[in-house]
């Protein structure tokens, strides 16, 4: 039985930690509204972080060259007078309103956070797994084809199959090889995208004979009731041919999924949230989006569109949080309130 | 410029006058050529936009470069002359390139 925890309360929850979420936390905070982020990934940035951090970007205003990860910690400086909370490595599952208005935002690892206003700032979605092109995988997933591991018995005494050429891929070919029957890796070629190191520790178990490399592509997988008992592959030579396994953890990389947020009862446009461009609401007073995730007439999914709807969205957040309270519009250049919060 | 020729999964040809300097991830979105997804918009970061070059000009675009070549392990049916179109720069050289679009992108 789960037992629900008293929430955490808070002024805003922030669905997405990318550069967008980040700076609606500065918008907000000027009007004194705390924030707690919430993000699938394990760090701030979003697409920034995932995509692109190394990549430049030319748009920002000011910067005329930032890479994405400059970006980001440009932006994590700028808001840390703010104290922002961040729940790295959660999906947003729930979204349910309150009588009085506010709202509880429930994630996968059932963490409840009870907060004044939702702030929607999810990008192109989630990152999940990405499934690999492979006929009739579904079947097999969740029993036994796993896009991750969350339990390491779970493979212990099994023929395991890895397939993919990064760091996960390597990563759990080390960490699996001792409990594994067998372990093959699968690769599409030679090269593998991994740390140094781990490619090195793994040709040296292959060197052992303790497992096996196949450079090749999976074309199906075989067996019955979801338990896979082999992988026919194509090799990089050409030839087909069945790897025995009964567990198989393919490593595809990330795709953006928009997930849960499709079942919150939002006005959806194409996987978009329709907004105003007042104040950036959805269809849900109090719920707001901002960013690529929504999509008004004339949108352009830019990074600074998304600035400029967080500062909007912040105004109609404070009215909706405190409507008889009279907003006065200052200049952080000039006003000595502004100032004392971010601690200049 | 260049004419380029995307010849969707479905065999529908799509001839493309494409400008020196663009890609040719960007002239197939920009002519809607079905097939070409290019999620992250040409970054190098998605395996979207595979394309499989006609065996007559894989010599003139070249090989993938590192990078595309890893993310190239995310996308389907990957092949020999298989490359991600948004590394794939046009000039005069590939006027008459012809370019496949793979049954589906990853």
């Amino acid at each position: 039985m789960s037992v629900i925890a008293d929430p955490v309360e808070t002024d805003a929850v922030i669905i997405g930690a990318g550069p967008v979420g980040l700076f609606a936390v500065f918008e907000l905070g000027l009007l004194d509204l705390k924030c707690h982020l919430i993000d699938i990934l394990d760090r701030a940035g979003g697409q920034c972080a995932e995509l692109y951090p190394e990549k430049p970007i030319y748009d920002i205003p000011a910067w005329p060259e930032i890479s994405g990860q400059g970006l980001t910690d440009r932006l994590m400086e700028q808001i840390k007078p703010f104290d922002p909370e961040f729940h790295f490595n959660r999906m947003v599952t729930a979204v349910d309103k309150l009588e009085d208005g506010s709202f509880l935002v429930t994630t996968d690892e059932n963490e409840v956070i009870k907060a004044k206003v939702v702030v929607i700032a999810a990008g192109g979605g989630s990152f999940q797994p990405k499934r690999p092109p492979v006929p009739g995988i579904e079947a097999f997933e969740d029993k036994s084809v796993f896009y991750s591991v969350r339990r390491m018995e779970e493979f212990r005494d099994h023929d395991i199959l890895i397939v993919g050429g990064g760091d996960s891929a390597l990563d759990w070919t080390l960490s699996l090889q001792p409990i594994a029957k067998s372990l093959t890796l699968l690769h599409r070629r030679d090269a593998f995208r991994g740390a140094p190191d781990s490619v090195n520790k793994m040709k040296a178990l292959v060197e052992e004979g303790k497992i096996n490399l196949q450079l090749g592509q999976v074309t199906g997988l075989n067996g019955a009731d979801g338990l896979v008992e082999s992988a026919s592959v194509k090799t990089k030579e050409g030839d087909e041919i069945e790897v025995k396994c009964s567990r198989v953890l393919p490593f595809f990389g990330l795709t953006m999924k928009l997930g849960p947020i499709a079942d919150w009862g939002l006005n959806l446009n194409e996987n978009l949230l329709p907004v105003d461009t007042e104040k950036f609401a959805t269809s849900e007073p109090g719920i707001f989006a901002i960013g690529d995730i929504n999509t008004y007439p004339g949108k352009l999914k830019l990074i600074l569109s998304g600035f400029h709807e967080a500062a909007l969205m912040a105004h109609a957040a404070k009215k909706y949080i405190a409507p008889d309270e009279r907003i006065v519009f200052q200049y952080t250049t000039s006003s000595t309130s502004l100032q004392k919060k971010l601690g200049v | 410029m260049a004419k380029i020729t995307y010849i969707a999964h479905d065999g529908s040809q799509f001839e493309v006058e494409a400008d020196n300097g663009s890609t040719v991830m960007e002239n197939a979105i920009k002519n809607a050529v079905p097939g070409i997804e290019a999620e992250c918009g040409g970054a190098c970061a998605c395996a979207t936009c595979h394309v499989y070059v006609d065996d007559a000009w894989v010599e003139k675009t070249g090989a993938a470069e590192a990078m595309e070549e890893d993310m190239l392990d995310f996308a389907y049916d990957v092949q020999p002359n298989s490359r991600l179109s948004c590394q794939i720069k046009v000039r005069d050289e590939l006027d008459g390139l012809v370019v496949k679009v793979p049954e589906r992108q990853a």
